[in-house]
């Protein structure tokens, strides 16, 4: 029902730690107990089939839901929303983009709220994941995969360590998925971490990801 | 560690709880029929006819110990989910949803009883005075907690949504008690105290002070009797479910 | 690198709902007509006759400009429930009750606001005195965000459910029935004569508690219905 995930005690200090993570909905198991952590420079892809409780996963460890069971540690502390800071980036399954604003609108916004690393802009995150020209179009009229890519555009701007990502490579193509495995690397290249979902079709091709295999409850 | 606080702690426990409420509720039973069949006896042919009123007072044997019940509900309820909340302990949240619909039923009660009565002695079915209005938006608030409860497919999410519901509407208690100090209302003013005297013929009080204890005991055998039924829902896959059941009478998960 | 301040956040948000109306202006239109239509039902109802209606007239656009703004108050957190926003919104850095009071606001601002504006027409479809007009705009400025927040913490409770109109109506309907007494009370009582500060004080006193507690309340409810 779990993967125990290894930590080589040298590593720098940790970003992210579950611990005896359980969850259960309706009086049904749906995963735990689960451990693992997570440090800068990593990325873990946590895998399961459909139902296997991925996407719950990656809402208790944004702080979005109270697991049933153990507990999140962020920095050290326990993880509550209160103590988030800037620190993590949530791309969620519905992507939180405004459908009525245009793209750079909605970049705008999310600076508004989350801030903005030096030396970018919006325009320049928007040309880095190939939707230059497309500053000024209505979300409500790209396509899956553009919206994706201003999601995308989103997470190159504000300044957060520790990108929680769910299923960052669906509606997209070749290209698309190059550009996720691009930013990826780019991202952990700056110390930053990353914890991701997949149903397994494709996945973070760059090194070795610590993988973590989630079976849905029998 | 303090005797008292640790039974508490073990009344937490689903199990525990289970088998202490199902020895409890025979005696609750026991003494809600003999108090109502004293109360009322006391109530319908030993006490005097109210000088202004005559007998249709009577129905005040009903009315009030419903009246004061479902006030006394709502607190408990709105205790239970408040205990839920901040504490996340199962067993409230299991009382508080379960206290709901018998809350509603005595309010229910209140209001029918009170138009029965008004009828005869202000020569109305219903006024909009403040007692009446404000206990009437009480039966809303006690249909506003259940129908959220059930509108919510988890039932954890869901006893805390109601719960965090039932205090919101709590504010409007105090107003429903003291309304009929703040506003001159039709309904007659405070006659029973619970400090200093009353001002009702002892004759009339004693029939009163039973029926009262009665409807409590009523009210905390069928809250047993139900929580027990939930609890055995809720837990329905854990193995003190599965033993309770298999080797216990089926007759005793029953409730009123 | 520039971390969001709270206050950037918060003036972030109330152009980004304000930009979000303009963009559907159309629709803003609804509450309006909606509170004419009830307004100007009464007099087929009733008869045409002046006393009559005067009679009625500062409860009727009490009762409907509360009707209009509880069929609007769906739309207080729908379409960020739908497009994921209202999850960014929890998860960012900021105390979510601030940001929830910003959405609130624009919301009291773009539908209650109109409806204000609208009362000296509907006073005058109803025959209401002159006298008693500035008691009505005063009554139903403090009412109406007392409804937009009480309003805002029922709607975090019922979000993400299908079919939650009528249990909103009936989730706020009894914490908004003192409202209502106190604000058409004032009116009726400036109508008759009477004295009228004093439901007015209440009401205000009420709406200073529920500027403070309402958006903490809606923010909990809020976690409580997205986990």
């Amino acid at each position: 029902m779990n993967d125990q995930a290894s930590d080589p005690a040298e590593q720098p200090a940790t970003l992210l730690q579950a611990q005896r993570l359980g969850l259960s909905r309706n009086q049904e198991v749906i995963f735990g107990p689960l451990d693992f952590s997570l440090h800068p420079g990593e990325v873990v892809l946590i895998e399961g089939d459909n139902g296997s409780g991925k996407t719950t996963l990656l809402r208790i460890l944004s702080g979005l839901l109270e697991p049933y069971d153990g507990e999140v540690l962020l920095h050290g502390e326990p993880l509550t929303l209160a103590r988030l800071s800037h620190q993590v980036a949530l791309l969620g399954h519905l992507l939180g983009l405004k459908l009525e604003l245009t793209a750079l609108e909605n970049l705008r916004f999310s600076i508004g709220l989350g801030g903005i690393r030096r030396g970018i802009t919006p325009e320049l995150a928007l040309a880095s994941v190939g939707l230059e020209g497309y500053e000024d179009q209505p979300i409500r009229t790209m396509s899956a995969g553009q919206r994706k890519r201003v999601a995308l555009a989103r997470l190159l701007l504000v300044p957060a360590g520790l990108w929680l990502l769910d299923e960052p490579y669906a509606n997209l193509d070749r290209e698309g998925i190059e550009l996720v495995n691009r930013l990826l690397d780019h991202h952990i290249h700056r110390g930053g971490a990353a914890l991701i979902t997949s149903h397994g079709a494709y996945a973070y091709t760059s090194g070795m990801p610590r993988r973590i295999r989630l079976k849905a409850a029998a | 560690m303090n005797p008292v606080l640790l039974w508490f702690h073990k009344l937490g426990s689903p199990p525990y709880f289970y088998r202490f409420a199902g020895r409890l509720i025979p005696w609750l039973y026991a003494i809600t029929i003999i108090g109502m069949v004293i109360g009322l006896y006391g109530g319908l042919v030993m006490a005097p006819a109210d000088y202004q009123q005559g007998d249709s007072f009577r129905i005040i044997y009903i009315h009030v110990p419903c009246a004061w019940m479902s006030l006394f509900v709502y607190a408990f309820m709105a205790a239970n989910g408040f205990v839920a909340l901040v504490w996340h302990i199962k067993l409230s949240e299991t009382l508080a949803m379960t206290s709901a619909p018998i809350g509603a039923m005595f309010t229910f009660v209140t209001l029918v009883t009170g138009s029965l009565w008004g009828e005869p002695t202000w020569g109305t079915w219903w006024t909009w005075d403040a007692r009446l209005t404000s206990e009437l938006v009480l039966l809303f608030l006690y249909f506003g907690v259940i129908g959220l409860y059930h509108a919510i497919e988890d039932t954890r999410q869901a006893s805390r949504a109601a719960a965090f519901l039932a205090l919101v509407g709590a504010v409007n208690l105090p107003i429903v008690h003291y309304s009929v100090v703040w506003w001159h209302t039709l309904h007659q003013g405070t006659t029973v105290s619970l400090m200093g005297p009353s001002k009702i013929d002892p004759r009339m009080l004693w029939p009163l002070l039973t029926m009262a204890l009665a409807t409590h005991t009523y009210f905390f055998a069928s809250l047993l009797a139900r929580a027990r039924v939930s609890l055995l829902q809720l837990e329905s896959g854990k193995e003190w479910v599965r033993s309770q059941l298999g080797s216990g009478n089926p007759a005793e998960v029953s409730h009123v | 690198m520039k971390y969001g301040t709270t206050g950037a956040a918060c003036a972030a948000l109330l152009k980004r709902d304000l930009l979000l109306v303009w963009r559907r202006r159309g629709d803003a239109l609804n509450p309006l007509l909606f509170a004419i239509i009830v307004v100007s039902l009464f007099p087929f109802a009733l008869g045409p006759e002046r006393t009559v209606l005067e009679r009625i007239a500062a409860g009727t656009i009490f009762v409907a400009e509360l009707l209009a703004m509880l069929l609007s108050l769906d739309t207080l957190f729908r379409s960020d429930l739908e497009d994921g926003s209202l999850e960014q919104l929890v998860v960012s850095p900021h105390p979510l009750s601030l940001l929830l009071a910003c959405k609130i606001f624009i919301h009291w601002m773009t539908t209650a606001l109109p409806l204000i504006v609208i009362a000296p027409l509907l006073a005058e479809l109803l025959h209401l005195p002159d006298r008693v007009l500035p008691v009505l705009l005063v009554a139903l400025l403090l009412s109406t965000p007392l409804l937009s927040l009480i309003g805002a913490v029922c709607v975090a409770l019922t979000i993400g459910m299908r079919r939650s109109g009528m249990l909103l109506t009936l989730l706020v309907l009894p914490l908004i029935v003192p409202v209502l007494i106190f604000g058409a009370g004032a009116c009726n009582a400036a109508q008759s004569g009477f004295a009228f500060h004093a439901p007015l004080l209440w009401l205000g006193a009420w709406l200073v508690l529920a500027l403070v507690l309402a958006p903490l309340a809606a923010a909990a409810a809020l976690k409580i219905s997205l986990s």
